[in-house]
């Protein structure tokens, strides 16, 4: 499916077109930053109405990946849902569709910055997740090693994306997973923050038709 | 009302006769809705406002009396000076202030609860007035409403506004009398029952026009350039005219050609005259400096822009300059009335061709002047992003009935046809969202209680107000450096959608490589080295109107063109006889070779956004041919389409229904249509340009509205803000509107002339600038060339 291949700490990872993150060796697939009831919370906050399909959009994209992969472990990397409330502004349908992705598999959800994880549906709950030589959290921790992290949203722009495309980054230690939910921006991977984490050589793969590796774009 | 002793004694103090159409508005102050129709100079705002101080003069009026409303902040400032002369003067008892976005936040306070007698404010701040819970109090007395400059209000969606807020205003104050001060226009009845209470009558006055202009083409010795919109030759002979006249205003189509010409008019300037540049992209400061300098009579030339359209007093102009075809008569009409201020003297005008075909714009321009045949379209319903808008506003005043509201709707004309049904669409998008398929039930904007609408939560009311009005900032798109933030200036938005990636351009004075847009920035990077590749802007924002462009078929019918110069009558004369001038009731469409591709060119005479539109299709149907286009461009009458393989039978890619066919899938991902959303959405309140505080987080939290469009698209095809999309856009920027006038004219009828070399009337297309790569292999490929580029530049191959 158009992926892109890397190393991790001498995990074999591929970077997948979709912004979804999978580990064949541990048949493990991770998103992060679904942001699912972003638009309850906008509406619920200043009134505005955003097109409420947000969340479906979000789990048709995972429902994709999940069906082409058939991940035996799937790891929500933090921010699963825009805020405490945005769980209860699921509707059945939506409910029982999460419920249906996790049938017959491991499901962890990290613990995110807007989201301690949600209570009333399945899965294991963590601050992080090891395994092997992997570690994944949901924002990276200055010095980690073998990390894998979300929380960004970092976005990058090239000749042909007009305002960039979200993105992986990473290099020889961490790498940062781009946000997978439908209404997320982005932080441009040009950003302090995000340059500061990662040394070179660093790359950044853009999502899209396919998974595109350049290197870390370095104002 | 007549004019009073004291009035009359004024006006004999400053050796003044009242003009006729004044003491016409005294006598006729009772309608309740007057439209003037007056050229500028016509003594027309006092006529305006003659009743209101006639009223006011003997006191007693305790509270707002009038209201004017303009759609420029600086005339109402103009016009509070204007008036405070004779009120001063006749020491009348009026109190005279104005209201606009500059005006101090406690001086509005104040404004609220101790109103002025006369109140004088813009369509936004007379809204922005009427969403607070106190408009009541405050509007109960309004006797008169006076909307100066109704004309162009009436030509954008802020003259919506404006009349939905006269709506409430009738509700809070009943018996509101309304005056429509207006330029000459194409159909005043038409602009008559925007003006009045639907279905009220509204009296039309017309002031004595003055003698017709005196309107010329500027001939030079240098020949126009065969295509282009710079006019750079006739630099030599307009700086001859500047230096013979007091002070020259020189109207450009767009502020690019504004800029460059400008720019090249300095150059030439070896008497360093006074010469100064005004536009709406430059700062205020600079604005406000070069109209200082002007009213003071300081400058000799003013090279300028739409911005300068409208009545400000600028004193002694004694020639208008328009360079480039005027594309409209009404608007050539109206600029020429900027010339000489004295009434009753002759507007005198030149006319700048910017290359050949144009000098057969501005001759059959110059006839239509002539023939006084003013041209426009006519205007389509009320848009109901604006009815979505004046809902909320409605709410932030209180609770409010929504069949009651529906009736105050009616009574404006743009939305007296509109349904219950249409209406209570808005309504629903206001307060649910308006979507099918997943409801908010909880976190509505709106609730209904007891039977009256209101919002859910009181506080939105701040964000609806900071969010209110209808201008969007689409027009023009703002240059920056990429990585750094530093705007450089402005360009039309339609010049940018004509970029591609390396091209180079001028901008404040420098030359800049074109990176990308991003959402509404035109980012680029710094070429000091470099000549522009793209050295004049692509022409105008406006296409040539319809009436224009049929004069024009006309014209191609005469034997011979004596009123035309006789290298241009030549060129015509050529081109009718190497293959045919085309006419108003068939397509002719030529192909011939040249420089190893195949041409076509089609002659729609649909006006520039149409044609765009058109050659945008034509690409689209040939690449499914399989006859490999290349490219195309598009002028007002014209579009080339270039490509590998021959088109030898084009009348089907002109089948009416084909072409409809082929423009319905077009639409959906265009990104026109993505732009015309965002604005829409804008205005009907779904996504905010200013919020209460701009947050700054570590990463960016807002979305694209590129996002909210490629959703609703998807999962709610129908909703309300996608039908308002697409209405919108056919009469914008796509113009499919005028493709249709095309083919309800020629019935899809061709004449194909298929010929060996290019044609005369085809050759100056291929100096064109704004030329449109078709991109069959889209940009992804683009993209990942770029990026194996820069891994095996970095070794990581």
């Amino acid at each position: 499916m158009n992926a892109y291949f890397v190393t991790l700490l001498d995990q074999a990872l591929r970077a997948l077109p979709s912004g979804a993150l999978h580990w064949p060796a541990q048949r493990l697939l991770c998103v992060s930053d679904l942001h699912l009831g972003k638009s309850d919370r906008i509406a619920r906050r200043d009134g505005r109405m955003l097109p409420p399909y947000e969340t479906q959009a979000t789990l048709a994209r995972l429902d994709a990946d999940i069906a082409a992969l058939d991940p035996a472990h799937v790891v929500c990397l933090g921010d699963s849902f825009d805020d405490l409330a945005g769980e209860a502004s699921l509707d059945e349908g939506e409910r029982l569709w999460i419920t249906r992705l996790q049938a017959g598999r491991d499901w962890t959800w990290i613990e995110g910055n807007h989201d301690p994880g949600p209570l009333t549906l399945g899965g294991a709950h963590r601050a992080e997740l090891r395994i092997e030589t992997l570690v994944f959290r949901h924002i990276a921790q200055e010095g980690a090693t073998g990390e894998v992290s979300g929380h960004y949203h970092p976005k990058c722009r090239l000749r042909g994306t007009g305002g960039g495309r979200p993105a992986f980054l990473m290099d020889a230690h961490r790498l940062i997973l781009p946000a997978y939910g439908t209404y997320t921006g982005g932080l441009a991977c040009t950003d302090p923050a995000l340059q500061r984490l990662l040394a070179d050589p660093a790359l950044a793969i853009l999502t899209g038709p396919r998974a595109v590796p350049v290197p870390l774009p370095r104002p | 009302m007549t004019l009073s002793p004291r009035f009359a004694a004024w006006f004999a103090a400053r050796g003044w006769q009242p003009h006729p159409h004044q003491l016409d508005m005294l006598a006729k102050a009772d309608a309740p809705a007057l439209l003037l129709i007056a050229p500028t100079g016509g003594g027309k705002t006092l006529a305006g406002f003659l009743p209101t101080l006639t009223d006011l003069a003997e006191g007693g009026h305790a509270g707002l009396h009038t209201l004017y409303v303009s759609p420029l902040k600086a005339l109402a400032a103009d016009i509070r000076r204007n008036l405070t002369t004779p009120v001063e003067e006749m020491a009348l008892p009026i109190r005279i202030e104005d209201r606009t976005g500059d005006t101090s936040a406690t001086r509005k306070k104040r404004q609220r609860a101790d109103p002025p007698h006369i109140l004088l404010t813009t369509p936004e701040s007379l809204a922005l007035l009427t969403s607070y819970e106190d408009a009541p109090r405050m509007f109960a007395g309004l006797k008169r409403v006076i909307i100066d400059e109704i004309h162009a209000l009436s030509e954008s969606k802020r003259g919506d506004q404006l009349m939905l807020a006269l709506s409430r205003l009738d509700a809070m104050a009943p018996g509101l009398r309304r005056v429509g001060l207006s330029a000459t226009v194409e159909n005043p009845a038409a602009l008559a029952s925007e003006l009045a209470r639907h279905p009220e009558p509204c009296e039309i006055l017309h002031a004595d026009p003055g003698p017709d202009p005196d309107i010329a083409m500027l001939v030079t010795e240098e020949r126009p350039p065969w295509a282009g919109g710079g006019a750079k030759y006739a630099i030599p002979a307009v700086l001859r005219e500047v230096k013979r006249h007091k002070t020259t205003l020189i109207f450009h189509n767009t502020r690019a050609q504004a800029e460059i010409f400008f720019h090249n008019l300095w150059l030439a300037n070896d008497e360093d005259l006074p010469i100064g540049i005004h536009h709406g992209s430059l700062s205020r400061e600079q604005r406000e400096r070069v109209e200082g300098a002007m009213v003071a009579g300081q400058l000799r030339a003013i090279v300028c822009t739409g911005s300068l359209d409208l009545g400000i007093d600028w004193g002694d102009v004694d020639l208008v300059i328009q360079i480039g075809a005027p594309k409209n008569v009404k608007r050539l009409i109206q600029r020429i009335g900027r010339a000489n201020h004295r009434y009753n003297a002759p507007s005198k005008a030149l006319l700048v061709p910017a290359n050949r075909f144009e000098i057969v714009e501005c001759v059959a321009a110059l006839e239509a002047a002539r023939d006084h045949d003013l041209d426009g379209d006519p205007k389509g319903p009320g848009p109901r992003d604006v009815l979505c808008q004046h809902i909320l506003i409605r709410a932030c005043a209180g609770p409010f009935d929504a069949t009651e509201l529906y009736r105050e709707v009616k009574t404006v004309g743009a939305y007296a046809g509109i349904s219950r049904a249409g209406y209570d669409d808005c309504l629903d998008f206001c307060a649910t969202g308006g979507y099918a398929l997943r409801a908010y039930d909880k976190w509505q904007r709106l609730k209904q209680t007891n039977g009256l609408w209101h919002l859910r939560d009181p506080r939105a009311s701040q964000r609806i107000r900071m969010n209110l009005g209808t201008i969007q900032d689409t027009d023009t798109l703002k240059v920056r450096l990429r990585g750094r933030g530093k705007p450089l200036g402005e360009v039309e938005e339609s010049f940018a959608a004509t970029l591609t990636q390396g091209d180079t351009f001028l901008i404040g004075g420098e030359v800049v490589r074109y990176e990308g847009l991003r959402e509404l920035t035109v980012e680029v990077s710094r070429r000091a080295d470099k000549q522009p590749k793209i050295a004049t802007f692509m022409g105008t924002k406006f296409a040539t109107s319809t009436q224009l462009s049929q004069r024009i078929l006309r014209m191609f019918r005469q034997s011979s063109w004596p009123e035309l110069p006789g290298h241009t009558a030549g060129w015509l004369a050529l081109q009718r006889r190497v293959s045919k001038l085309p006419e108003a009731d068939r397509i002719l469409v030529e192909t011939f070779p040249h420089d190893g591709r195949n041409h076509l060119c089609a002659y729609g005479f649909a006006g520039r956004n149409a044609q765009a539109t058109l050659g945008l299709l034509l690409t689209q149907r040939m690449e499914e041919q399989g006859l490999h286009p290349m490219g195309f461009v598009a002028t007002d009458y014209a579009t080339l389409v270039w490509g590998l393989d021959l088109v030898t039978d084009p009348a089907p890619l002109f089948a009416p229904d084909a072409l409809r066919e082929d423009f319905e899938r077009w639409l959906g991902g265009n990104a026109v249509m993505k732009r015309t959303f965002r604005a829409s959405a804008t205005i009907a309140g779904l996504i905010e340009r200013n919020t209460p505080a701009a947050r700054k987080t570590g990463r960016q939290a807002t979305f694209s509205s590129d996002i909210l469009y490629d959703t609703l698209t998807r999962y709610d095809p129908d909703h309300l803000l996608l039908r308002i999309t697409r209405e919108e856009a056919l009469r914008g920027l796509v113009d499919f509107g005028r493709i249709e006038e095309m083919l309800a004219r020629t019935a899809g009828a061709i004449d194909h002339a298929p010929l060996d070399r290019v044609t005369p009337l085809a050759a100056p297309l291929f100096l064109e600038p704004g030329r449109v790569p078709v991109q069959a292999s889209g940009a992804q490929r683009l993209m990942e060339e770029e990026a194996a580029r820069l891994m095996a530049a970095a070794g990581l191959d």
